[in-house]
């Protein structure tokens, strides 16, 4: 298991291999579909994402007195971001994309120019993603956006995942998908 | 406790605890996995996520999914749809359920849960009598199901059990990376494609235990050889490779008009959810 904490240092993460299990520790940012039109299309928060971590990821939040306590924060599906990631990779400095199922070649090269890694979280473990977050630092684009679409900043502690898409052009999904495929072949 | 609050339990039990078949296979499959490899960490992140949301009785996955129940058909007028509708949108209050439930054609949600033909409701007389099961299933384990007519020849599967087989493996095959491995299969062999596609799905309410294993020898067989093939592809929990790709495979047969030969396959992800209750009759 590698302890990966905020800020997440570059040379670090481009020596991460896909398969890596890691432990993440920090600052991490919330954002799906809103969140990366948004910034598409121009717009821009007081927030700086550089060395730090984007999570695909819509949560359940509830108001607890002054504060917010997290419900529920498991991956959503990273695929329909894969439009806008790599010009976010390019623009925002960011290191590390969590998510569930993947993204496309042209994310893997902007991970691989910029020093940026893929990992995946375990889709369902809403409870436990939850109970990982200590603090919720902030919410941005909460009005604009509603609770599962904003942009979260949360401190999480040991928050866990494995490298599926590292910064050398290496794809997990990509490895077990022609595995596995070839030994169907052989057994059909 | 009245009907409603004993089915809002029931949602509750049904949406934050995993059955213990089903808990035990994912331990299971956990101590066959290497430690520290990424088979390992998803079912220990996995398991350690299902002892947190028993303990707190919340939800385990944030889709809550779609709710079928199958209730025995002699409760049909105390556990009326009215008063299931009234259990569900009861349970959604409290926070047993996410909001889940969208109009197709307005896109508007359905804030309760509750519309015409949500929740899913069977009377059927094949659960135990005074029995209400209940079933959650999350779309992204619902999008991974599907439906092959046989001759298929992109597969080269004939119409026979050697091309049954080869349809399911390709099930699992086109499900890797989606839908939350390690799965588990209902599958329905034959009937017509609406039927079977019920049939498939209600074999995910038995058990992974060597009691819910078919009667039948030849589709036992296949339940374990299907089992020990997947597992043996690499695709591995969240295919990210590894032992472990499917959790187990429960297979029924429905006769077919001599036209036809449907292979259905229902997909269901690791957080299998399904609960029952029972009242006194
Ligand atoms: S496929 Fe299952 S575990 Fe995965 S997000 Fe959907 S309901 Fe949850």
């Amino acid at each position: 298991m590698k302890e990966l904490t905020y800020p997440f240092d570059e040379r670090q993460i481009r020596a991460l291999k896909a398969g890596d299990a890691v432990e993440i520790s920090g600052l991490v940012h919330t954002g799906r579909d809103k969140f990366h039109k948004f910034f598409a299309d121009g717009g821009k928060i007081a927030v700086d994402f550089r060395d730090g971590a984007l999570y695909h990821c819509g949560p359940v939040c509830v108001k607890a007195g002054d504060g917010w306590r997290v419900v529920s924060a498991g991956p959503t599906t990273s695929v329909r971001e894969n439009p806008y990631e790599p010009k976010f990779i390019a623009s925002s400095g960011v290191r590390i994309i969590i998510g569930k199922g993947g993204m496309d070649a042209a994310t893997l090269a902007a991970m691989k120019k910029h020093g940026c890694v893929y990992v995946q979280a375990v889709g369902g473990a809403g409870a436990l993603y939850a109970a990982s977050v200590k603090r919720v630092a902030g919410v941005d684009l909460f009005e604009e956006f509603g609770a599962a679409e904003a942009c979260w900043h949360f401190e999480v502690e040991g928050f866990r995942g494995v490298v599926a898409m590292d910064a050398h052009g290496n794809s997990l999904f990509d490895k077990v998908a022609s595995a596995s495929d070839a030994l169907l072949r052989e057994i059909l | 406790m009245n009907t409603v609050e004993k089915l809002a339990g029931l949602i509750r039990e049904t949406s934050s605890s995993l059955p213990e078949d089903v808990e035990s296979a994912l331990a299971k499959a956990k101590r066959r996995e290497q430690g520290g490899s990424s088979a390992s960490v998803v079912l220990g992140t996995v398991l350690d996520n299902v002892r947190l949301a028993r303990k707190l009785g919340s939800p385990l996955c944030q889709d809550t999914g779609t709710l079928a129940f199958y209730i025995d058909a002699s409760l049909r007028r105390k556990v009326s749809p009215a008063v299931v509708k009234k259990a569900v949108a009861l349970a959604t209050t409290r926070g047993y359920l996410r909001k889940n439930c969208i109009d197709s054609v307005t896109g508007k949600s359905y804030d309760d849960n509750c519309a015409d033909g949500a929740p899913v409701i069977h009377y059927v007389d094949w659960v135990e009598k005074g029995c209400v099961r209940l079933v959650l299933k999350g779309g992204g384990s619902e999008n991974m199901s599907r439906q092959y007519s046989l001759p298929d020849s992109t597969l080269g599967a004939g119409r026979d059990i050697a091309g049954v087989r080869k349809c399911i493996l390709d099930a699992v095959v086109k499900a890797q990376g989606f839908g939350c491995a390690p799965g588990i299969l209902g599958v329905c062999i034959g009937g017509d494609r609406a039927t079977a596609y019920e049939v498939a799905k209600e074999q995910l309410l038995r058990s992974l235990d060597a009691s819910g294993e078919s009667s039948d020898a030849v589709l036992r067989r296949l339940e374990k050889s299907i089992l020990r093939e997947s597992n043996s592809l690499g695709i591995g929990p969240m295919g990210l490779g590894g032992k472990t790709t499917l959790l187990g495979v429960r297979i029924a047969s429905r006769p077919r008009v001599p036209a036809s030969f449907f292979v259905t396959v229902a997909y269901m992800c690791w957080a299998c959810r399904r609960g029952s209750l029972k009242f006194k009759v």
